[in-house]
């Protein structure tokens, strides 16, 4: 069970900070949706506050707390950008992502976030599933 | 409307994420290989967040107003239409191929790797790209 205490405190802390943004200023706490609107606006202000406070977050956890920084993906970055071109297309197309439709969304006994969620996760695992038994160890 | 409390959720969310190990798309990918070698880290993360969130929004939103802005800025949205499933879809081959969804990748720019760099940038184009694809399928 110890091994997923800290998977399961980052969750409740990814619970907090969400419920934190809504009891504050009355927003979701929706990563794609925060980070486009930080570019493309309007209110970018509290949207770019808050990625900078991500990256300090991630910094704390590496930094003061010491956990070891991953390991660099080994997918091969054609595929990278592929991944990241479909990432943002759906999640501006669908209006949500993990953590606007998951973990904000499903608390908020959304229909809509439950479909995407079950969609999103479907699909992420059908795709593994394709790349890893047609393609194999090759990419 | 004030913006510090901004910061304060973005650091507990990158705290979350990054403590959760979500950063490693390793894991990410571990845990959509069902049929593999099966790496359930992310129900826990998934679990625990949803527990917060199910149980505190409804006490949130009870309240007429946040605490420092003047409104709830909810989605208002019901229907579930074709673009929300396709959006879906489309997010869900994407964080299949890489391991990456946007909160982890953009976290993940701290290490400084290229992997990082080419997601997130891939990622603002495809969000760029959204508008206009969508109006010239509309009109097709």
């Amino acid at each position: 069970m110890s091994t997923y205490l800290m998977p399961l405190t980052g969750g409740v802390l990814l619970g907090v900070s969400a419920m934190w943004l809504l009891l504050s200023l009355g927003r979701i706490a929706g990563i794609s949706g925060i980070a486009w609107g930080s570019l493309a606006g309007p209110e970018r202000v509290w949207r770019t506050l808050f990625l900078m406070g991500l990256l300090l977050g991630g910094l704390l956890t590496h930094s003061v707390i010491g956990q070891p920084v991953p390991a660099e993906s080994t997918t091969p970055l054609w595929l990278i950008a592929t991944s990241g071109l479909l990432v943002g297309l759906g999640t501006r197309m669908g209006g949500g992502c993990t953590s606007g439709h998951g973990v904000c969304g499903l608390g908020r006994r959304s229909p809509r976030s439950l479909v995407a969620t079950l969609t999103f996760m479907t699909m992420g695992v059908i795709t593994v599933f394709i790349m890893q038994s047609m393609v194999g160890g090759a990419l | 409307m004030k913006a510090w409390p901004a910061l304060l959720s973005g650091v507990l969310f990158g705290l979350g994420l990054t403590l959760a190990g979500m950063s490693d798309p390793a894991k990410v990918l571990g845990f959509l290989d069902i049929t593999g070698a099966w790496i359930p880290d992310l129900v826990f993360v998934m679990g625990g967040a949803v527990v917060v969130t199910f149980f505190i929004t409804p006490l949130v939103t009870a309240r007429k107003a946040p605490l420092l802005a003047s409104a709830f800025s909810l989605p208002s949205k019901q229907l579930l239409d074709r673009r929300l499933v396709g959006g879906a879809v489309l997010f869900g081959i994407g964080w299949g191929l890489s391991g990456y969804c946007p909160g982890p990748a953009l976290v993940s720019l701290l290490y400084g790797y290229d992997s990082t760099v080419v997601f997130c940038l891939a990622m603002l184009a495809g969000m760029a790209l959204e508008g206009p694809l969508s109006r010239m399928f509309a009109s097709s």
